[in-house]
């Protein structure tokens, strides 16, 4: 009873000081909503309106014909027509555009004597995704080109048609990349808002030298930790759970699995969170180590979890690292409840990782709690 | 010389300064004063006086809202980079380059004032001189003691032979020899060098040193003159009590005296009862009819010489912030008749305490018991290793070396019921800055198991003993200096610790501030608490039932503060305070029969 009074007074304290700071409160609020549309609108492999500029020397129908198709996609906008073939080196390298088309003055004549006429692309290599992508799309305009004076010709000669490409996305037929990301934004939004909250928390208490206050009092260090774990825990939820809403409700992303296990994946997520950021709190001595220490983890963990980037092109001594990386599992487990339409059973096996990972930290947090200063 | 020359003006000078959504504080209002060219002219008053803005006026870092203040018959406001090159200026917290050597520092500081290279040698040798750290050259700034690091400060801020210097507290935390060194460079300078010199001081014994003091209060000048003349306007109202030989200590006396009708301060000096009366009180003492001291409690009651810091107790306005003689604490209401200290129930022990950072031992070889009622100081120098102590008595810190207990227990393993005896309160404020005065208190009260009405209760008795009361629901952080001390002492007393430890509790507190707190401890310790407290003010000695006197991690000597004292004694100085004792002790004078280690000397 009377510990539990005292567990008590120490959470409400807790909560009481991150309440009232408004530094802790916008950590809350502000980032949450201001990452999720950033990367809700910004981050996106989809490759649309890539500036492009034509050297079209052939001038006839077939070359307009084959341009006008390529301006019809969504995926090009015309910057410039160019007039001589040395400005294509100026268009490209001030970056005035990402993709040059070039038609060779005999490009008609060679199409109607049905030699090959050769169609050049230049593309910007120094985006490497946005070029090839670009020139994909390039080939796809052109055999569609290709396939629509062949049906023509077909027709006119009566003959008979080749196999037929039919492909279908599953989880996500139309290949929407903001599904992809928005389904695990909740994840990882919430991840860097627990961890700056949590890992601030102890140091800021060093800092300020109320954590000496805290250790002479009676509390163990047990019930420090709990403490100090259950508004990180709290928040971190209540974000995640309100990016979950957000991402069907703003961005339409489907919710196909159940919100039992959403919460549950959270919650373990969340504890494992808690025990990294307090473990990085309870060694650092002022809120600025704690910080620093604090994104020295965030950037490698999103970056080593799948986020963006698959964990099937890293090396694979990297694969093995990401298996330490609690972001690895909820990343996997979001995306599987969202698109795949998991349940607990479902996702069962990428959590016991996260609680393994839990109970390997939060102890030796507790730990450092009483035995960092030397 | 010219002694006359004034170096320093300032007419109707006002500053203040605007706090977000409040009333500006009013740091200066309409002050005028001059300091004069070959003397010391002492600025004293309590925190918050304006001590700190009037220099940064005149070192030309502030612009004044109102009036003028020239140095030098230059004025701050436009000519502001004329004067810093013609002045020296050492506020308090020094900008030394930490990782520097003290003669990378002096170059450093003799680049940015631009001293030609040919006068540097001459000048660096003169000052390291002077300073004494010509042994030091090479040595990190950073790994100096506090006291070689304000001279090191004074010298950098010298080294371009100024004409005028100011000093914002300079010996603050300083040990007693390096203290007594610094005012001896100042003296050393207006005597060869003719300058004039403004320094503020929190020690008000420093202010007899100087020619004239100005005495702020709340940003105006409440008086000011020559030491002499502050202390002739007390003559006949200071009396010294000597208590009888095996009474009750003199703090007893003190706690029972303070707040009484007539009396105007009330402290230890050397043992014995210093009290400043009200004139008419002082005419019925002299004649022999005073109810409140009665015959029988004393020895001898006798006239005394009045000194600059009584002259300040009786000129500063006080509100009575008198603890209610923490009589809450206990029934019974009069603690004169005896004292309650039992040594014989030994509640905190050290024995051979040792640590090490690394190669550098912080603490070595410390060893003291205290008993129950007790208060027992640990004195010393920043930098001694008092709070390396203090930290592991609490179980804060891993010992090295040797065994603490507290209440029979070793507080690092002990568990949480060991740790709710004890109240602890630290060097810095540490309590929740941005949760209101209730709050903390009732946090801290639940973190010690009161709720209910016992909590209720104890909250209300803290609010009344330290007069928090209207401030419930304002952020503990912005509360005023004194009462955050109030509110860390209350939350650390709330639970009504058998134990109380209290680190550093009167640093830059100002005088008002630290009797006030005296007082409390006093009342304490009557009450059975046992007190542990460290502080770098050697006249706080006094309050104290024993302590221990360590300097650069060794003990000096241990002892209750009487003993102490008479190691000091000589026929050049018959009563000698425990800071001659400090001096005496480290510079090695200690005559060759006097006792030193844990149980050497007791009274």
């Amino acid at each position: 009873m009377l510990v539990l009074r005292r567990i008590m007074a120490l959470i409400v304290k807790e909560f009481i000081t991150i309440m009232r700071d408004p530094k802790s409160r916008f950590v809350v609020i502000g980032p949450p909503l201001i990452q999720f549309f950033v990367f809700g609108y910004a981050a996106t492999f989809d490759v649309t309106r890539v500036r492009y500029a034509v050297l079209d020397e052939a001038r006839t129908s077939e070359s307009r014909q084959l341009l006008a198709a390529v301006d019809g996609s969504q995926h090009f906008r015309r910057v410039r027509n160019l007039t001589a073939e040395r400005q294509i080196d100026e268009v490209i390298n001030l970056q005035e555009a990402r993709m040059v088309i070039h038609l060779g003055p005999d490009f008609s004549r060679r199409l109607l004597s049905g030699e090959q006429a050769p169609l050049q692309v230049i593309v910007d290599g120094r985006n490497s995704n946005v070029a090839a992508v670009a020139l994909g799309y390039v080939s796809a305009i052109v055999q569609q080109y290709n396939a629509q004076r062949q049906t023509g010709f077909i027709l006119k000669n009566s003959s008979v048609m080749g196999p037929r490409l039919v492909g279908r996305a599953w989880f996500n037929a139309n290949l929407l990349s903001r599904w992809y990301i928005v389904a695990a934004l909740g994840g990882t939004i919430s991840m860097v808002v627990v961890m700056i909250l949590t890992s601030l928390s102890v140091a800021r208490e060093r800092e300020f030298g109320t954590f000496d206050q805290l250790l002479v009092a009676p509390f163990t260090s047990g019930e420090i930790l709990l403490a100090k774990a259950i508004p990180g825990i709290t928040f971190g939820l209540l974000d995640s759970l309100f990016l979950a809403a957000a991402g069907v409700w703003w961005f339409a992303v489907p919710f196909r699995g159940t919100i039992a296990a959403l919460i549950v994946t959270l919650f373990i997520f969340m504890l494992s969170i808690v025990g990294l950021g307090l473990f990085v709190s309870a060694l650092s001595t002022t809120m600025q180590q704690a910080l620093l220490g604090s994104f020295a983890f965030i950037m490698p963990a999103v970056i080593l979890s799948g986020f963006t980037t698959p964990i099937e092109n890293m090396p694979g001594w990297l694969q093995i690292a990401t298996y330490a990386n609690p972001m690895r599992y909820v990343v996997r487990v979001l995306r599987q409840i969202f698109l795949e339409g998991a349940d607990l059973s479902l996702v069962g096996p990428q959590l016991w990782p996260l609680c393994i990972i839990a109970a390997l930290i939060l102890p030796p947090a507790a730990w450092l709690f009483r035995h960092r200063s030397q | 010389m010219k002694t006359t020359e004034v170096v320093l003006q300032a007419s109707a000078l006002g500053k203040s300064f605007s706090r977000k959504g409040k009333a500006p504080v009013i740091a200066l209002d309409a002050l005028s004063l001059r300091v004069k060219a070959g003397a010391v002219t002492g600025l004293v008053g309590p925190d918050g006086a304006g001590k700190t803005t009037l220099l940064r006026l005149a070192a030309g870092l502030l612009l004044p809202d109102a009036g003028s203040i020239s140095v030098l018959g230059l004025d701050s406001a436009s000519q502001a980079i004329e004067i810093q090159s013609r002045i020296g200026y050492m506020p308090q917290q020094f900008g030394l380059y930490q990782d520097l050597s003290v003669q990378e520092n002096l170059e450093l500081y003799a680049d940015l004032q631009a001293v030609p290279l040919s006068l540097r040698p001459s000048r660096f040798a003169e000052l390291l001189q002077m300073t004494g750290l010509g042994d030091f050259q090479k040595r990190r700034a950073g790994a100096l003691s506090g006291g070689m690091k304000q001279k090191l400060g004074l010298a950098c801020s010298l080294i371009k032979k100024p004409r005028m210097l100011l000093l914002d507290e300079p010996t603050v935390g300083v040990d007693p020899v390096s203290r007594r060194d610094l005012w001896q460079i100042v003296y050393k300078m207006v005597a060869d060098e003719g300058i004039g010199v403004l320094m503020a001081t929190s020690y008000l014994d420093e202010a007899d040193r100087c020619a004239e003091v100005v005495v702020l209060y709340e940003g105006r000048k409440l008086a000011e003159g020559t030491p002499a003349e502050f202390r002739d306007k007390l003559k006949g109202r200071v009396f010294t009590l000597t208590p009888p030989a095996g009474g009750p200590p003199p703090r007893l006396l003190q706690t029972h005296l303070a707040g009484q009708p007539g009396i105007i301060d009330v402290m230890i000096r050397s043992g014995r009862v210093r009290c400043v009366v009200e004139a008419e009180l002082a005419a019925r003492l002299k004649s022999g009819h005073s109810e409140l001291f009665p015959a029988a409690a004393y020895d001898k009651i006798e006239l005394s010489e009045p000194s600059f810091e009584d002259a300040f107790m009786a000129l500063v306005p006080k509100a009575d912030l008198r603890p209610k003689n923490a009589a809450s604490l206990s029934p019974e209401p009069d603690p004169v008749p005896g004292a309650v200290s039992r040594r014989d129930e030994i509640m905190v022990s050290a024995h051979n305490l040792t640590k090490n950072f690394g190669a550098f031992t912080a603490v070595r070889e410390i060893s003291f018991e205290v008993g129950k009622g007790e208060i027992f100081g640990l004195l010393g120098p920043n930098g001694a290793g008092k709070s390396t102590t203090f930290r592991m008595l609490c179980g804060l810190l891993k010992v090295s070396g040797g065994e603490v207990q507290v209440a029979g227990r070793d507080l690092r393993r002990a568990g949480s019921r060991a740790r709710a005896q004890l109240g602890y309160m630290a060097q810095v404020f540490s309590l929740y800055r941005q949760l209101p005065v209730r709050s903390n208190l009732e946090f801290y009260g639940r973190a010690y198991g009161l709720s209910g009405a016992r909590l209720r209760q104890r909250i209300n008795w803290a609010l009344d003993e330290f007069h928090l009361r209207g401030r419930e629901e304002s952020p503990a952080g912005l509360l005023p200096a004194g009462y955050r001390q109030r509110l860390a002492m209350a939350t650390a007393l709330l639970h009504e610790p058998a134990i109380l430890f209290l680190d550093e509790p009167t640093s830059g507190a100002d005088p008002l501030a630290r009797r006030e707190f005296w007082l409390r401890i006093s009342g304490f310790a009557a009450q059975g608490v046992t007190v542990v407290v460290t502080t770098h003010f050697m006249e706080e000695a006094e309050y104290c039932d024993r302590l221990l006197i360590m300097s650069r991690g060794t003990e000096l000597v241990q002892g209750a503060p009487a003993a102490i004292r008479r190691l000091a004694q000589s026929p050049e100085n018959p009563e000698p305070t425990v800071e001659d004792a400090f001096i005496v002790l480290a510079e090695g004078r200690l005559p060759a029969a006097a006792p030193t280690g844990a149980q050497g000397v007791e009274s």
